[in-house]
């Protein structure tokens, strides 16, 4: 059985990175149809062989599914943490935090909803929408003035997200009462409550989730990105390890009683189907994609490759750097309210910093600065670690899970030794393909012509 | 503070202008505001029960001591090489396990007396422990040599990012190589101490407390770990002072902190001299664990992470490169963390750690003692 474990397991990482490139390939064909029907294909393969329509046989089964789901969310949180990290130079170790804050955010409005409570999805809907609004409203104000200190631009931000926040709570908890009779309780469930509204329910949480750790990101990151690069990896590592705190504080500390601290969030409803994981892993893959290619993206990455000269460029290296860590915690919030979604219980065991390295340690594996290796990478992280040595060393004793966690430094170690670039380097595939500029030779970079070319 | 956030505003140091921000005020006065709403619940607390206070004071100084040692290391290692040395944290908890295990499995505590039936017991007890700290001293010391072998030398022209993750996957192997039962365990342990910690209370001159009798109302307790902590921390200091500054290779320390390339063309060796930085380092951290052991009395493998994290925060308050700044920053970290168990709550304190690290980089990015930072190399 065990031999024959591996080799399933090995053939699955295999035929898993054979259908990534598959995707990656139809994405890029330039044809919109062809584009639309291959997605559409590989879509209904993994869900075919997760439901056959016919007979009993089960092609993937529920452990393969949590697999898949569990290697979306963190391919979302990878790519967010490699656009902050491998684009833009930007030694992050928050990704995990703002993963935490998305699926304890998402979890908390579905939750809610579920038991009859819409406060919610109105508060942090309401919450994020005015937030991101007074956010742009002040940013144009402190464009205006020229040469504001950053901690004066923190401070009106942040003033201005705490009110709009109260504002939130405030007409959340009015709005409410008139939808109280609607939602019904949890058992027996109101009109609002029915499947179909659910979905709905979950696709804005996960959105709202998005944001919330988009704002979040951008009230952290707009002073601490000033720090400069170890003091501000060693700032959002204490990022984690307060938002570690606060969750297993969240019944004491914060009010949110029904996160139960310590004890961990039971009860969250499951709502991540293979629809939902692929949709929104297509989503972030294919924002960041668009992104990278941009002229924005472009100017993210001269901040990595040095920042006096994007400087000189007239590049305004702090607004590309808090972008690009505002869309990567757009992506882990996205990630966690998936991840939340599939389990259906929330600890913070989960999110403590020790685990916070492994999108880094991901990161570095793909690849800095590489989609393609950043998406492989995830998804063969958590189908050899999790699927294969989970299940192979919990055969061998009550030490062996350790060993998995001895295993990954060493690995770490030995690939900063002999392979610092990560395993795939700079190799993209398909859709993600782009023009390779020598980064090491002082060379004038091509026209931009042949960009387009190669895809 | 106006000049410091200002250039981080500036776009090339060159044309930087001596010129007030705009609405600078709004920042100042934000940090203004909450340092004063620190001072007045420091204030209003200690009005209230200063008797109690000054326990958490007394708290706050024993943290803030042991942070001390660790803190020389980091500082420093990161004056010298420019890293963060993650895996400090996790010599410091090897010093810890080394002196659990000379005390449990070889009874090193107590060979004076078995050696010399006659000796007094006092005397041997103070050998004994003596013993058991230098020997963590060792072991800490050859450990941090080979980890900067075998894995921060060969990166050592790299970029200083990989270095960093470098450091980070030591520190997880360590963490996790003790997690195994084979090693440390998983588990906490109970710390067996080399010497018993008697304490005494301070109300009407200092009484000794007696076993089962609890101190009276009002009292301060301190022990005697707390006085070994606060000496042995200002000998390492003195110490260091001495080393780096009167000392030949104290002079090389300095001199590769400054500018490597010009060291090594003046003769210096910088890769021994960084690797004696590194041994020095890790003997104070050994040190610091086995004290702290003894006073907290329960180790596991993942003792050395916050401690660690902390001590470099500290580092960094007082001015990264500098060691009387390592105290300083120590000692302040000590007492942020007691006063916030104390009167905000248990589980921030390593919450605030972080906080003042990041106030701190944003009014004053070079530290308290800091020198203004030279460009970088």
């Amino acid at each position: 059985m065990e031999l024959g474990f591996l080799f399933l397991s090995i053939f699955k990482i295999v035929v898993i990175l054979a259908y990534l490139y598959g995707l990656l390939w139809v994405l890029g064909r330039p044809n919109k149809w062809i584009k639309i029907g291959g997605v559409i294909v590989a879509f209904g393969i993994v869900q075919l062989a997760l439901k056959p329509p016919f007979g009993n046989i089960t092609i993937l089964n529920s452990f393969d599914e949590g697999l898949l789901f569990q290697a979306a969310a963190m391919t979302m949180v990878a790519l967010g943490l490699n656009l902050i990290y491998g684009f833009n130079g930007q030694f992050s170790l928050g990704q995990w935090g703002f993963y935490g804050i998305g699926a304890y955010c998402a979890a908390d409005i579905t939750y809610r909803w579920v038991n009859g409570d819409a406060r919610g999805l109105l508060v942090v809907g309401i919450g994020t929408i005015l937030g991101g609004v007074v956010i742009l409203g002040i940013g144009r104000l402190v464009k205006k003035i020229r040469g504001i200190p950053v901690l004066s631009a923190f401070t009106l931000y942040m003033v201005g997200a705490l009110a709009a926040g109260a504002l939130a709570v405030f007409i959340g908890g009015q709005i409410n009462n008139l939808l109280a009779p609607a939602l019904g309780t949890n058992l027996n469930p109101g009109p609002l409550n029915s499947p179909v509204a659910l979905q709905i329910v979950f696709f804005l949480a996960v959105i709202f989730a998005g944001i919330f750790a988009a704002e979040v990101s951008f009230l952290f990151g707009l002073p601490v990105l000033t720090l400069g690069s170890d003091y501000f990896g060693i700032a959002t590592l204490g990022f984690t390890i307060v938002v570690n705190v606060l969750m297993t504080n969240s019944d004491t500390i914060l009010p949110f009683p029904e996160m139960k601290g310590g004890r961990g969030m039971i009860g969250i409803p499951k709502l991540t189907t293979w629809f939902w994981a692929f949709f929104f892993l297509l989503v972030v893959i294919i924002i960041m994609r668009n992104l990278i290619k941009s002229s924005t993206g472009r100017a993210i990455m001269s901040v990595r490759e040095d920042e006096i000269a994007a400087k000189a460029m007239g590049i305004d290296v702090a607004n590309m750097k808090l972008l690009a860590f505002v869309i990567g915690s757009l992506f882990a919030g996205f990630g966690g309210a998936i991840y939340a979604h599939f389990i259906g219980f929330l600890s913070p065991g989960t999110f403590t910093f020790l685990v916070s390295f492994n999108p880094m340690i991901i990161v570095v594996f793909g690849g800095l600065g590489s989609m393609t290796g950043t998406i492989a990478a995830s998804f063969g992280w958590i189908f050899f670690l999790e699927g294969l040595l989970r299940v192979i060393l919990s055969q061998m004793g009550t030490d062996a899970p350790t060993w998995r966690f001895v295993l990954y430094p060493i690995t770490l170690l030995l690939l900063m030794l002999i392979r610092p670039q990560g395993l795939l380097g700079n190799i993209e595939w398909g859709f993600l393909k782009r023009e390779v500029v020598k980064m090491t030779k002082k060379t004038p970079p091509e026209p931009a012509a042949t960009a387009t070319g190669n895809s | 503070m106006t000049n410091s956030s200002g250039s981080q505003q500036s776009v090339v140091p060159a044309v930087k202008k001596k010129q007030r921000a705009p609405l600078a005020w709004i920042g100042q006065g934000f940090f203004i505001l909450l340092g004063l709403l620190v001072v007045y619940v420091l204030a209003t607390n200690a009005w209230k029960d200063p008797s109690l206070f000054s326990q958490f004071l007394i708290t706050g100084l024993q943290l803030g001591f042991v942070y001390a040692m660790i803190a020389l290391g980091y500082t420093m290692v990161y004056g010298i090489v420019k890293l963060i040395n993650f895996a400090h944290g996790d010599v410091f908890m090897v010093g810890a396990f080394t002196s659990y295990f000379s005390v449990v499995k070889f009874n090193l505590h107590q060979w004076p007396s078995s050696v010399f039936p006659g000796i007094s017991p006092g005397l041997s007890v103070v050998i004994g422990s003596i013993t058991v700290i230098i020997i963590s001293m060792i072991i800490c010391t050859l450990l941090a040599i080979t980890i900067e072998r075998v894995a921060y030398k060969p990166l050592r022209d790299a970029p200083r990012i990989a270095a960093l993750i470098t450091a980070i996957g030591v520190s997880f192997f360590m963490e996790y190589f003790g997690a195994l039962n084979f090693v440390y365990s998983p588990r906490f342990i109970p710390y067996q101490r080399p010497f018993e910690v008697v304490a005494w209370y301070i109300k009407d001159g200092v009484h000794l407390i007696q076993e089962g009798q609890p101190p009276p109302e009002g009292s301060v307790t301190f022990s005697n770990i707390l006085v070994i902590i606060i000496l042995a921390s200002l000998l390492v200091q003195l110490f260091l002072q001495f080393l780096v500054r009167r000392t030949k290779i104290g002079m090389a320390m300095r001199a590769s902190s400054y500018d490597k390339p010009t060291a090594r063309l003046m003769g210096i060796n910088v890769d021994s001299v960084i690797t004696f930085t590194f041994a020095i380092g890790a003997a104070f951290a050994g040190l610091g664990g086995v004290l702290y052991a003894i006073a907290y009395s329960s180790i596991w493998s993942q003792l050395g992470i916050l401690p660690g994290l902390k001590a470099f925060i500290a580092a960094v308050l007082g001015g990264i490169g500098s060691i009387p700044g390592a105290l300083v920053g120590a000692l302040i970290m000590g007492q942020a963390e007691a006063m916030t168990m104390a009167y905000i709550s248990t589980p921030m304190r390593d919450a605030v750690a972080f906080t003042v690290l990041i106030v701190v980089l944003l009014l004053r990015p070079t530290g308290i003692f800091g020198e203004p930072e030279r460009e970088k190399a």
